[in-house]
C-alpha cells in the first residue's frame, strides 16, 4: 500500500524551482522528509494537501489525486504547520474542539476526540487554561493534537521539534514514534536535522534544491554513515596528541574528515572520523592507548544532510563555495 | 524494585491508560464545517464562547442600542400615540455611531486574531475552501450586526401593536425598516472586515474601522452643508454616494419610505437611488473581491 505517491512532480515559480522532477513512493509508517531551509519540503507539503498546483508531474496521497481530490484528501489527512498557529486567548480544549468541528466532526464526537487526544499528547489539567500562558513545548502538542484530533490516516509534521531545547525534543520525537505505534496514522515529518529523524523514522528522503538526493530506510544510514567524534589529550611524548593520533588513525587506514567543527570551544582538539563498524572503535581505542593518550571523549555525531551525502556533493558544495 | 501498581480501592475506580482509540463515525464535510465556522463567529461577536472580558463591550453596546427603543415604546403605550416618536427607517441612522463602534471592536476579532496568529493555514489544510471561509466569516459579521439594528425594530413594532397603532401601516414601515438595516448589515460588514483583514494588529483595525465609517461621513455632510448653503442643492444627493451611511439614507429615501434627511429637505429621486443601489451593490461585490483576494496570499 502506498500513502504518498509522486511522479516527476516539479513546482517552478517565476525565480526558483522548488521541485524538480521529483518521483517518491513513501508507504505506511514514520517517513522523514530531510532538507536544507528552502529545500522544497513545504511546498511539498502544499502541494500534497491540494492547495498548490503542481507545475508538472501528479501526485497521490492516500490514493486520490490531488488536483482533483484536495478537499477529500484534507478530510483524512492532519497537517501541523511548523509557525505558530495558536490564538493565545482560548484553551486549548476549546481550540481543539473547534478545529476538531473545521474537520467535519459533529459536535459531540469533536468534544470527545478532542478530550482523547489532547491526553494522548500529553495536555491534561492545563488543557482549560488559555493558551497563551503554555510553553514552548505544551503548545507543540497543542499543535500536534489538532492535526490528529478528527483521526487522519496521514499527518504531515512540518519541522515539529523546531524552538524545543533537547528533552522537548525527545519527547515530541517519542511522541511521533508513538503516532505511528500506537495510533496506527502514517507520518510525514520534515526536519532539517537528519540525525533526530534517524531514531523516530522508518524511511527518510532527503532532498535538496527541490531534488531527490536519496530515499532509503534508516538503517540504511545508520550503518553507513556514523561520524564519530574523538577527543584526546596531549602527553609528553606527543605535545599534539590530535596530530600524533590523526596520523595513527590515518596509516591504519580510517577515513578522516579533514574539517573542524566551527563555534565549539576546543574544536581543534577534536577528530572527526567515519565508523565503518564495530572495529573502528576498538582501533581508535587501541590507537590511543599505544599513543599513550587520554581519551577525553569518543562519541557518535547527529549527522547534517550535507556530511551524509557527502560522496555525491562534496562536488556540487565546492562548486558552490568557490 | 517493581511495586506492583497500586490497586483502585473498591468503589473508586479509575480508568487507566485505555489506548487510542480510532474515530468510525460520520464526517461531516464542507458544508458543515462552513455552518460551524459561522455559528462559531457569529456568536464570537457576542462575546459567547470568549472569555467574560470580551463578552462586556458588545453587551453593553447591545443594551446602548436596544433601550431607547424600549423607552420610545414604553412612552407611545403610556401616551397612546398614533405614531411612534422615531420611523422604522431612522433608527440606525440615528445610532450610527453605536453601530460603528460595535463594528470596529468586532470584525477585527473576528479576522485579524486568525491572521495575526496565523490561524488561517489550520482552515485551509481542512475540508473548507478559501470561499467557505470568506463566506462564513462576512456571513456571521452582517448577521452580527442584522441582530444588533433589528431588534430594536422588532420592539417598536410589538410596542406599535400595543399601543395599537394601524396594523397594515406599522407592518409595511416596520418591513422596510428591515429591508433597511439587512442592506446596512451587509454593507458594514464587509467593510469592517476588509479593514480588519488588512491589519493584523488589533487596534490598527478598531481606528482603521471607525476611520473608514466617520470621517468620509463627516466630510459629505459639510460638503452637503456647503452645497446647501450656495444653492447648489442638486449636488446634495450626489454627494451622498461617497459615505457608507448616507448610501443607506438615501436608499431608503428612495424606496423604502424614509423621510428625506439630506440638508434642504433633499429627495432622493427613483433615478438617484438606482445610482445608490448600484454604488452598494458594487462596494459590497468589491468587499467580497478584495477578501477573496486577501486570503489567496495567506495559504500556509
Amino acid at each position: 500500500m502506498t500513502v504518498i505517491a509522486t511522479e516527476s512532480l516539479s513546482k517552478r515559480f517565476p525565480r526558483v524551482t522548488a521541485l524538480d522532477r521529483l518521483s517518491l513512493d513513501i508507504g505506511p509508517g514514520v517517513t522523514g522528509l530531510v532538507g536544507a531551509n528552502g529545500a522544497g519540503k513545504s511546498t511539498m507539503i502544499k502541494i500534497l494537501l491540494g492547495l498548490a498546483p503542481a507545475t508538472e508531474g501528479r501526485a497521490e496521497v492516500l490514493g486520490l489525486d490531488v488536483s482533483t481530490h484536495g478537499p477529500e484528501i484534507r478530510e483524512r489527512v492532519g497537517y501541523m504547520p511548523e509557525h505558530d498557529c495558536l490564538p493565545p486567548d482560548v484553551s486549548a480544549t476549546e481550540f481543539v474542539v473547534h478545529m476538531a468541528r473545521m474537520s467535519g466532526l459533529p459536535p459531540a464526537a469533536a468534544r470527545e476526540r478532542t478530550a482523547d487526544t489532547l491526553r494522548h499528547v500529553g495536555l491534561y489539567e492545563e488543557r482549560y487554561r488559555p493558551i497563551g500562558g503554555y510553553s514552548t513545548g505544551m503548545k507543540q502538542r497543542v499543535k500536534l493534537a489538532q492535526a490528529l484530533v478528527h483521526d487522519p490516516k496521514l499527518v504531515l509534521l512540518d519541522e515539529p521539534t523546531n524552538g524545543l531545547d533537547p528533552v522537548g525534543r525527545d519527547e515530541m520525537l517519542g511522541l511521533i514514534r508513538r503516532v505511528w505505534t500506537d495510533f496506527g496514522i502514517s507520518v510525514l515529518v520534515t526536519s532539517h536535522l537528519l540525525g533526530e529523524l534517524e531514531r523516530t523514522c522508518d524511511h527518510v528522503v532527503v532532498i535538496d534544491g527541490g531534488k531527490l538526493l536519496r530515499s532509503s530506510s534508516t538503517s540504511d544510514f545508520t550503518r553507513t554513515t556514523t561520524t564519530l567524534a574523538v577527543e584526546v589529550t596531549d602527553s609528553d611524548a606527543h605535545p599534539d596528541g590530535t596530530g600524533a593520533l590523526r596520523a595513527a588513525l590515518a596509516a591504519a587506514g580510517v577515513a578522516l574528515h579533514d574539517g573542524v567543527e566551527e563555534g565549539l570551544p576546543g574544536a581543534g582538539h577534536i577528530l572527526l572520523l567515519e565508523a565503518a563498524g564495530e572495529e573502528t572503535y576498538d582501533l581508535v581505542r587501541d590507537t590511543v592507548a599505544g599513543l599513550g593518550l587520554g581519551l577525553v571523549r569518543m562519541e557518535q555525531r547527529r549527522h547534517h544532510i550535507a556530511e551524509v551525502f557527502r560522496p555525491e556533493t562534496a562536488q556540487h558544495e565546492e562548486a558552490q563555495a568557490r | 524494585m517493581s511495586t506492583p501498581a497500586p490497586e483502585a480501592a473498591p468503589g473508586t475506580s479509575r480508568i487507566h491508560n485505555i489506548g487510542y482509540r480510532s474515530y468510525e463515525g460520520p464526517r461531516l464535510g464542507r458544508a458543515y464545517a462552513r455552518r460551524s465556522l459561522y455559528s462559531q463567529s457569529l456568536r464570537g461577536a457576542y462575546g459567547l464562547g470568549r472569555s467574560a472580558k470580551s463578552k462586556v463591550l458588545p453587551m453593553l453596546l447591545a443594551a446602548v442600542m436596544f433601550i431607547p427603543a424600549l423607552i420610545m415604546v414604553s412612552i407611545s403605550v403610556y401616551l397612546e400615540a398614533k405614531t411612534l416618536f422615531w420611523e422604522y427607517t431612522q433608527y440606525a441612522v440615528f445610532l450610527q455611531l453605536v453601530i460603528a463602534v460595535f463594528l470596529a471592536s468586532q470584525a477585527p476579532q473576528s479576522v485579524s486574531r486568525d491572521l495575526r496568529f496565523r490561524t488561517v493555514p489550520l482552515y485551509f489544510s481542512r475540508p473548507i475552501e478559501r470561499v467557505d471561509y470568506v463566506l462564513a466569516k462576512y456571513g456571521a459579521m452582517s448577521s452580527a450586526l442584522f441582530i444588533l439594528t433589528a431588534t430594536p425594530l422588532v420592539i417598536m413594532w410589538i410596542g406599535s401593536m400595543l399601543a395599537k397603532m394601524d396594523f397594515a401601516e406599522q407592518a409595511r414601515m416596520f418591513g422596510q425598516g428591515l429591508v433597511s438595516v439587512a442592506v446596512l448589515s451587509v454593507l458594514y460588514g464587509g467593510i469592517g472586515l476588509v479593514m480588519a483583514a488588512f491589519t493584523p494588529r488589533r487596534g490598527f483595525g478598531v481606528a482603521a474601522v471607525i476611520g473608514v465609517l466617520t470621517i468620509p461621513y463627516s466630510a459629505v455632510s459639510a460638503l452637503q452643508g456647503i452645497a446647501y448653503a450656495t444653492d447648489n442643492t442638486g449636488a446634495i444627493v450626489w454627494l451622498g454616494l461617497f459615505s457608507p451611511i448616507t448610501l443607506v439614507i438615501g436608499l431608503q429615501n428612495a424606496f423604502l419610505g424614509a423621510p428625506a434627511s439630506f440638508p434642504a429637505e433633499a429627495q432622493v429621486g427613483a433615478g438617484a437611488g438606482a445610482v445608490y443601489l448600484a454604488v452598494i451593490l458594487a462596494l459590497v461585490a468589491a468587499c467580497y473581491g478584495i477578501l477573496m483576494r486577501r486570503y489567496r496570499k495567506v495559504g500556509l
